[in-house]
């Protein structure tokens, strides 16, 4: 018996290992081709990188929502990607009367304040409102529902929103100050990313020290681990999955205004969905329920887009590399997922089996 | 079952049979149509049905077709005594999409003709079921030449007004190189069989003219990112972009392109998927200068098509396909005109294959994408009608359309 | 009795807040021009007016009981209360004009609002919205069984008119055209008709009630003896089997076309139903399958130069090969993922579905798969000089396969394997413990659950004749995995009954075009709300919920 279960067991890894070997020498190969090619200079693969780190951190802003609520009820927020979409769709209108009255030229941070504050806003009354209406009364239902109804959410928001502001696409306006460009290590990068980039971090270091250190934070500390507990210790639970759901919308709404920054083109009532799976994405390479790992995984998701299909692809001499870019992507999510089950930095509920 | 229900509803069924069978009372037109006729009785009106793409992403190309039929329709209230109903389906821009629109459509044996699809991989569903029901479909924007082909999909009762793939791509490639002297050239598609097809014969063309393609890329739908094909593009630093593709991710590439290093010289162009009033604006400054190629439907008559558009859709036409939509909708109307035998009490009798015999036999129809003439197998645009357009400052402030620079 | 004002005002509101998003949304101008009875109503009034009337309603039902006085009173003061958000909204256009930003509040809504006649039409509308609210009201304070039945009435009236499309079809199919038009205009109810059809439903169900309530309870009641029950068993299955055989005869072939989808997403459902139903495997690139499946088909008979398989195929030798090839690649997509549970799975099998999409889509495979221009010219089936080329002709094939699929399904699920699979479905550790080699068990999963998505994804090819990348994206997966849940997760007739659910509703609302999708989200959330454990729920997943609902309410996993 035993040693059945040892061969057999040892059968499943070999073929598994095999399968990481090829597929590392494989990314080898397309690496060593592409640097000897030298088909582009330090310069370009710095731009490239610098824009991927600018799209991870918007990635990574959108995965805490999914981190945040998964870490609380264990579940697939599905229509979060939407929520995200509310928040820079409804800003996107804002933007553009600011900037017909000359306000977002004339004081950009304030006006850019104000355009994270009603986003954010936007975001979080919608979260707030499926929580209410889709969530909370199959809180007792096995898993699977709320997903359903999540996903349900999702085309019910989408097509209002369509039928809203209409099928057209928008586009946040050039904002002056943010045009130029920026000397980082030498190279010169377009300002707006670093910005975008670094306002991105010093909100998830606010949400860290808030998630740690406030009461509230605690409070849903203590509703992940457990429940029952939780209740028992005088915490009211509603209230704070509600304010999960609040924060996760408010990061994704902030998220929205900061991609109409370093991205403005293409506002429009699907635009929420694929960044949704992105982020989505980032959040399980991280480790799901982890906020550190959300951050991480949705950098390490930006640069693999960004600098992937040029990198391995295109030395493999695969034509039209980039029209991969999505498959290097989840290829490199399963890579890591068969050596760490529980992403890279683990589940950090990780006793309790999801 | 209560009795009494059954024997009321019983009564209903007979009577309303006895209705039927009366209903149809003098009709001394008779039908001689090697596929059967549709008959509109006087006082109802005749049922044109349109197949268009007016859900997801691609909703833009579909709500600029159906604002085109209903501007021709607007324009002929009455059409040889009788009002025009206009009833339609999604296509959805799919395959499935096109199958099923296609077969509820041919279910209904009161319309007599469709504009649409908008998206060739619809149209290929769509068709045999149409065919088969002896109806007769125009087509606004499909594009690939596998429709009008008799050894590919073409079946009978299929036209279009839209330019066939090959004159699109070619046009362009004439124009990069023998207008603009470039050499060297790079393409982009979306993954989209329209920008994939299109892309492929700008490549072909402009290699024939003697240019070189350096590369040949492209994108996902949904895609926002695109720094870093830009970059591969910008390696060899060719002398033209041609991405004929469409919003949003058009206007990505569009104002990415000015963050490449590397591409400052390369001169960017898109075909008619981008030629859309929102997209200048959208894509930011380093629109001006970028070139399209598409319809060319500016003029006098297209002045006022635009004002009534404006009165009856309101605002602009979203994309470039309404005035093919237009043009259609009036052929198939004049075909109804010329071929229907009138009875003496109003009632039209339309023969479904002397109605395509007429559409087929249209010459020198002048419509607002210029002047068509068909051919057995439907194609009744020559592509004479294209022409290149440049975007400039005028248009990202809000005007439009673009003036022509080119025609072939 | 004493009104409760607090409470009517706020179903006033809510009903109010449901006439102004249908009005900003666009539905209800767009569906103004859609005509239900007669010219004189129309599904815009529908949209707008029913939460006048439903705000009636409820606000009288939450007062339990009182004259019919106070009924009128409660629902005109919900009614009139219900008009206010969609009035305020008419004012406020008339200063500021909102196209550039809502570009649905548009001058054809508020000529609709307020009946052509600009502001003082706003009276018009709070007249209407007042009787409305105040007829829901009385219908509330109506006798029961008048109650029933007059809204049964209503309820078949509206649902032919908004179904007509339905209704026209068989009609058209049965006895041709000329009979649609003695019951219909265009696509609109004779107001006649509809009146006679009200009072024959109304009298229907009045007198099948009054009957029943004066039946004494004992038939009803009787327990029907073992014998008794098999024998109705029997009769419906020979029913349902006769109508199914039937079918395409009565329903033409547009209907029959709906229902190839509905067979389509059944041979899905059922088995994605083994992987996440039985198994427990959370799989959302479950459309991979459904691709290999199609795309050998089409590369194996398509007559272009794409064909790989010489000219020698046709459907019938590609059928078990396009299998055979899906099932093959569940076992090959399965060992990546075997040691990956929960969430971990989901992720990765959906990123699987969209490589595989993506490979498909690519210029570098091109060559082979035809990349963005798809496989064209796949042949349809043939066999003893029968062409299936059409719905009518297809739904047949896809009635056979799905038949099979789930006799399989079945014998699968009540089977020694079915029985590990729902072991580790409980428990993937404890299964394990007690010997269940749940490497094999879970790649049998894999592979059996492709093998029916391939038999579907080669069915498609067939009857569509070209295939395209984007035939296969995530929405199927996404479909079909809602569909097994709103059907009754692990049952095989919540699995059909899902289809119709989410695949057919659909295709019969396709004229809502662009709002077919918020109607199928909306749905897809208010089923779940009601019926959580799905519409006919296998009897171990009522269990398993009810216990949940017992002893411990905070945790459920």
């Amino acid at each position: 018996m035993l040693r059945r279960t040892l061969s057999r067991v040892s059968w499943v890894d070999v073929f598994l290992r095999i399968f990481q070997l090829v597929a590392a020498v494989v990314i080898l190969i397309g690496l060593y081709k592409t640097f000897t090619t030298a088909r582009y200079s330090s310069e370009q693969w710095a731009t490239l990188a610098f824009a991927g780190l600018a799209q991870g951190s918007i990635y990574a802003l959108i995965a805490l929502g999914y981190t945040l609520v998964y870490g609380i009820l264990l579940m697939i927020n599905f229509a979060h990607g939407e929520i995200y979409m509310t928040g820079a769709f409804s800003t996107v209108f804002l933007a553009m009367y600011f900037n017909r009255i000359g306000f977002l030229q004339s004081s950009p941070v304030l006006a850019i304040i104000v355009l994270i504050l009603f986003s954010a806003a936007v975001s979080t009354s919608i979260a707030v409102l499926l929580e209410r209406i889709a969530y909370r009364p199959l809180r007792n239902a096995p898993r699977l529902i709320p997903l359903i109804t999540a996903i349900g959410a999702s085309f019910a928001l989408q097509y209002t929103f369509r039928g809203l502001f209409g099928s057209q696409f928008r586009a946040y306006p050039d904002i002056a100050v943010l045009k130029g460009t920026w000397n980082i290590l030498g190279f010169d990068v377009p300002l707006v990313q670093p910005v975008v980039f670094l306002a991105a971090v010093l909100l998830m270091v606010a949400l860290y020290w808030f998630v740690e250190r406030t009461k509230t934070g605690k409070a849903m500390r203590a509703v992940s681990e457990d429940k029952a507990v939780a209740r028992l210790m005088g915490i009211d639970i509603d209230r704070i999955i509600v304010s999960t759901f609040a924060l996760g919308g408010a990061l994704a709404g902030a998220a929205g205004v900061f991609n109409g920054l370093f991205r403005p083109q293409g506002v429009f009532f699907l635009m929420g969905f694929f960044p949704g799976i992105k982020a989505f994405t980032a959040a399980v390479l991280g480790g799901i329920g982890n906020i550190p790992g959300a951050m991480m995984g949705g950098l390490l998701l930006g640069l693999i887009e960004a600098l992937g299909p040029n990198l391995i692809l295109e030395g493999l001499g695969i034509p039209a590399a980039n029209q991969l870019k999505d498959a290097i992507a989840f290829l490199v999510l399963v890579l890591i997922l068969i050596f760490r089950p529980q992403g890279i930095f683990g589940e950090r509920l990780a006793e309790k089996k999801a | 079952m209560s009795k009494r229900f059954v024997s009321i509803f019983s009564l209903l069924v007979i009577a309303s049979m006895a209705l039927a069978a009366c209903g149809g009372g003098a009709a001394p037109l008779e039908c001689t149509d090697a596929i059967g006729c549709v008959e509109v009785a006087a006082g109802e009106p005749i049922h044109l049905a349109y197949m268009l793409t007016v859900s997801g992403a691609t909703a833009t190309l579909g709500d600029d077709s159906l604002g085109g039929i209903r501007v021709a329709l607007n324009d002929r209230p009455d059409v040889l005594g009788h009002t025009v109903e206009l009833t339609g389906e999604d296509e959805g821009c799919s395959a499935e999409g096109g199958q099923t629109a296609g077969t509820k459509v041919a279910a209904d044996p009161s319309v007599v003709a469709i504009v649409g699809t908008n998206c060739s991989g619809a149209a290929f569903a769509a068709l045999p079921a149409i065919s088969e029901a002896g109806m007769l479909m125009c087509s606004s924007s499909n594009t690939n030449p596998g429709l009008t082909d008799p050894e590919g999909g073409w079946l009978p009762g299929y036209y279009r007004t839209a330019h066939n793939d090959k004159f699109q791509g070619r046009i362009a490639a004439e124009f990069a190189y023998n207008e603009l002297g470039a050499r060297t050239a790079a393409t982009i598609h979306d993954g989209s069989p329209y920008a994939q097809a299109l892309q492929q014969v700008f490549a072909e063309t402009f290699a024939a003219l003697g240019g070189t393609v350096t590369f040949q890329g492209a994108v996902n739908v949904g895609d926002t990112d695109m720094r870093a094909v830009l970059t591969t593009v910008a390696a060899d630093t060719p002398d033209i972009l041609y991405y004929p593709i469409f919003e949003p991710e058009g206007n990505f590439i569009t104002a990415q392109a000015a963050e490449v290093a590397g591409m400052e010289n390369t001169i960017l162009m898109g075909a008619d998927g981008l030629l859309a009033d929102t997209f200048p604006e959208n894509s930011g400054e380093n629109v001006v200068g970028m070139y399209l190629s598409g319809p060319y439907v500016t003029g006098a008559t297209y002045d006022d098509f635009l004002a009534k558009w404006a009165e009856v859709i309101g605002g602009v036409p979203p994309s470039g396909f309404h005035a093919f939509a237009y043009d259609c909708t009036n052929m198939i109307l004049d075909a109804i005109e010329s071929v229907a035998q009138q009875g003496s009490d109003g009632t039209l009798l339309i023969g479904r294959q002397a109605l395509r015999d007429a559409m087929t036999a249209t010459a020198g129809f002048d419509g607002l994408t210029g002047s068509l003439t068909c051919n057995e197998y439907g194609d009744c645009a020559t592509g004479e009608a294209l022409a290149v357009f440049q975007i400039t400052e005028a248009e990202l402030n809000g005007g439009w359309p673009p003036a022509a620079i080119w025609t072939p | 009795m004493k009104i409760n004002w607090k409470t009517t005002l706020r179903y006033g509101l809510i009903g109010g807040v449901s006439a102004l998003y249908f009005s900003m949304i666009g539905m209800v101008e767009l569906f103004a021009g859609r005509n239900l009875i007669g010219t004189t109503v129309n599904m815009g009034h529908l949209l707008l007016y029913g939460g006048m009337l439903a705000a009636g309603l409820l606000a009288a039902r939450a007062h339990h009981q009182g004259k019919l006085a106070q009924h009128a009173v409660i629902g005109l003061v919900a009614g009139l209360s219900a008009a206010i958000p969609t009035a305020l909204l008419v004012i406020l256009h008339e200063f500021i004009p909102m196209q550039d930003v809502f570009v649905s509040v548009n001058n054809a809504l508020i000529r609709f609002l307020t009946f052509e006649r600009g502001l003082p039409g706003l009276l018009q509308f709070f007249l209407a919205s007042g009787l409305l609210g105040l007829l829901g009201g009385l219908f509330d304070g109506i006798p029961t069984d008048y109650r029933r039945a007059v809204g049964t009435g209503l309820a078949g009236v509206a649902i032919v008119a908004v179904f007509s499309d339905l209704v026209t079809q068989v009609l058209t199919n049965l006895f041709g055209r000329a009979s649609v038009n003695i019951f219909f205009v265009s696509k609109a109810l004779k107001p006649v008709i509809a009146l006679v059809l009200l009072l024959a439903i109304a009298a229907f169900v009045f007198m099948r009630d009054r009957r029943k309530a004066n039946a004494p309870a004992a038939v009803a009641a009787a327990p029907l003896d073992k014998r008794a029950a098999l024998r109705k068993q029997v009769i419906l299955f020979v029913i349902i089997g006769a109508l199914l055989a039937i079918a395409p005869w009565i329903l033409g072939s547009f209907l029959s076309q709906v229902l190839f989808e509905v067979g389509r997403f059944v041979l899905l459902g059922l088995g994605l139903n083994i992987v996440v139903g039985y198994a427990g495997l959370l799989d959302l690139g479950y459309v991979a399958f459904f691709a290999f499946g199609a795309y050998t088909m089409g590369l194996l008979t398509t007559t272009t130069n794409l064909n790989l398989g010489g000219g020698v195929f046709n459907f019938w030798l590609a059928l078990p090969i396009a299998v055979l090839v899906s099932v093959l690649f569940g076992v090959l997509l399965g060992f990546p993922v075997l040691s990956l549970r929960g969430d971990y799975l989901a992720i990765v099998t959906l990123g699987f579905g969209e490589i595989i999409r993506i490979l498909a889509l690519s210029d570098w495979l091109k060559p082979i798969m035809g990349g963005a221009q798809g496989v064209l010219f796949i042949p349809t089936p043939e066999i003893f000089g029968i062409v299936f080329d059409s719905p009518e002709s297809m739904y047949y094939l896809v009635l056979a396969a799905a038949l099979v699929a789930a006799f399989v399904s079945i014998r699968l699920r009540d089977s020694r394997l079915g029985r590990q699979w729902m072991a580790m479905r409980e428990d993937e550790d404890v299964a394990e413990a007690m010997g269940i080699n749940t490497v094999q068990t879970k790649l049998l999963a894999f592979a059996i659950g492709a093998g029916f998505s391939g038999l579907g994804g080669a069915i498609f090819a067939a009857r569509l004749g070209n295939i395209f990348p984007h035939s296969f994206n995530l929405l199927i997966s996404i479909n079909a995995l809602s569909l097994i849940i709103v059907g009754g997760l692990g049952s095989i007739p919540g699995v059909i009954v899902g289809a119709i659910a989410l695949v057919g509703l659909p295709e019969l609302l396709r004229e809502f075009q662009e709002y077919r999708l918020l109607i199928y989200g909306i749905l897809l959330i208010v089923m779940m709300l009601n019926r959580p454990e799905g519409f006919l729920p296998a009897e171990v997943f009522k269990r398993e919920l009810h216990a949940g609902e017992i002893t411990e309410p905070a945790e459920v996993e």
